[in-house]
């Protein structure tokens, strides 16, 4: 009777005891981060689009931007600037923001995310990103922003800072192209 | 006897049968505008309904067309009839969260597509409405709005253009089967076969069909010389013409001229059976709506609000 119970329990181990096993080893032998994993269940319109309209869109001769700032003293001071980018009214997220919030103070070819990681500035989507969390989504599917190129093959994208001015991000008004003719007013 | 009688100088011999086969004929070539008929003339008056050509006909098709616009507008223009890719229904998603009605789309499609400039065709109206009513009437909406600059505060834009219906009613109106809905979901016309009578214009709920009511004109230089038949080949004075998700770019696996040229990015294109793609994203995530739903035309153009 205890060896028959004996070799039913071992009956019971060598087959459940497979699915038992298998679910669990995959998981303890994967070490990857949380942040790798995320990016294998992604489906492939979530990911960073790889096609860009190069360069990132600068004013003529302002990059790279240590050719100045190199030789200068890093002053991290909110001032009113008098000598240099005085074009530059800063109108992005109210009253508190500042250039070295996203303009790295010691690399100044650099942006840097709030994490204090460096990036370049065609990869500026993950800064934005930072707060605009749900348009970078939709960015990254191709639903905000402008695409062109082929529906179902190579697109261009373009970067945030194709269509917004990054210090005052809200869409200028246009002039409308002319209205149809009315039917009264054909000859 | 009556020769004698009827004094006949030619002496000519014509009894009743031959008079009548005659005259037949006769009544059967004045009925032709024959006068100023050359070779391409009768090709195209005996032309088969363009779903009935085979492929060497079609190509014979194109080459008499492409000659004739050649002539017209002295430079080279080429005629395509490029075929439905095989697993793609084409839809349009427009955010109206971001139009500004700045009508850049309506040009862009104007120089694409070959439309007349005078008189005046405009595939795509843009409708502009105040903000705030209680409900959204179309008939409220402006469409000849001018100001300096767009938006204009307190107003929002929509859009409007051929919403290429799964179900037209267009294609149904027509008497001689002339416009009718190809395998990737484009409602096209036969610029052929119309025979101008308005029935579609009549059935259409959304305006989208358009009449040439005189001679279109478009300047030679202006002309888009890459056309297809289906598409915006030159039309003639008299017969129906709508927007055909630019068949003549997507066809070959390009953006619509208007999704290209939207400064605010607020048009999307796509395969509707292709789940990765941009407009299954905004139908699947997005405030989905079709105009005029509750017609069952079930249009393929879907209106959303992506903020």
């Amino acid at each position: 009777m205890i060896i028959n119970q004996r070799t039913i329990f071992l009956l019971f181990l060598l087959l459940f005891g497979f699915f038992l096993i298998s679910p669990s080893r995959s998981f303890s032998s994967g070490s990857h981060s949380d942040a790798e994993m995320l990016q294998k269940t992604k489906t492939p319109e979530h990911e960073i689009p790889k096609y860009f309209v190069p360069p990132p869109p600068f004013s003529e001769g302002i990059f790279p931007c240590s050719d100045c700032h190199g030789e200068m003293e890093p002053n991290p001071e909110r001032r009113e600037l008098e000598e240099m980018h005085t074009n530059i009214h800063l109108k992005h997220a109210g009253p508190e923001q500042w250039c070295t919030d996203c303009h790295d103070l010691k690399n100044r070819d650099k942006l840097h995310l709030i994490n204090g990681k460096l990036i370049n500035f065609d990869e500026l989507y993950y800064l934005c990103g930072q707060c605009h969390g749900t348009i970078f989504r939709d960015w990254k599917a191709g639903v905000h922003g402008k695409r062109t190129g082929e529906w179902n093959g190579k697109k261009i994208y373009r970067l945030c800072t194709h269509c917004h001015n990054p210090h005052q991000p809200h869409f200028k008004p246009l002039k409308p192209k002319h209205p149809p003719e009315r039917p009264s007013d054909i000859k | 006897m009556s020769k004698k009688i009827r004094n006949n100088p030619l002496s000519l011999q014509l009894d009743r049968r031959k008079f009548l086969k005659g005259s037949a004929l006769g009544l059967a070539a004045s009925a032709l505008p024959l006068q100023n008929a050359d070779a391409s003339f009768i090709d195209a008056f005996f032309q088969k309904h363009f779903r009935e050509l085979n492929k060497k006909e079609i190509q014979e098709v194109l080459d008499r067309l492409e000659q004739e616009y050649s002539e017209q507008y002295s430079k080279h223009v080429s005629v395509k009839a490029t075929k439905a890719m095989p697993g793609v229904q084409f839809g349009y998603g427009l955010d109206l969260s971001r139009c500004i009605g700045c009508r850049r789309c309506v040009y862009a499609c104007v120089g694409e597509n070959n439309q007349s400039r005078d008189p005046q065709i405009h595939w795509i109206q843009v409708l502009s409405f105040k903000k705030g009513e209680k409900w959204t009437d179309l008939e409220d909406s402006d469409k000849y709005y001018n100001p300096d600059k767009v938006p204009e505060p307190d107003h929002w834009y929509m859009p409007v253009q051929c919403q290429q219906c799964r179900n037209p009613a267009c294609t149904r109106a027509c008497p001689t089967q002339a416009t009718w809905k190809e395998p990737d979901g484009i409602v096209v016309v036969d610029y052929n076969w119309c025979i101008g009578c308005r029935y579609c214009m009549a059935a259409c709920p959304y305006g989208a069909r358009h009449f040439n009511w005189g001679q279109p004109h478009i300047p030679n230089d202006e002309l888009n010389p890459e056309t297809h038949y289906l598409g915006n080949r030159p039309r003639y004075k008299g017969v129906v013409e709508k927007c055909t998700f630019c068949i003549q770019r997507t066809r070959d696996g390009r953006y619509p001229a208007c999704v290209e040229i939207c400064p605010v990015g607020a048009r999307k294109f796509g395969n509707l059976l292709d789940p990765s793609s941009e407009i299954r994203y905004c139908i699947e995530n997005k405030r989905v709506f079709r105009l005029k739903e509750e017609l069952n035309t079930l249009p393929k153009f879907y209106y959303f609000y992506a903020t």
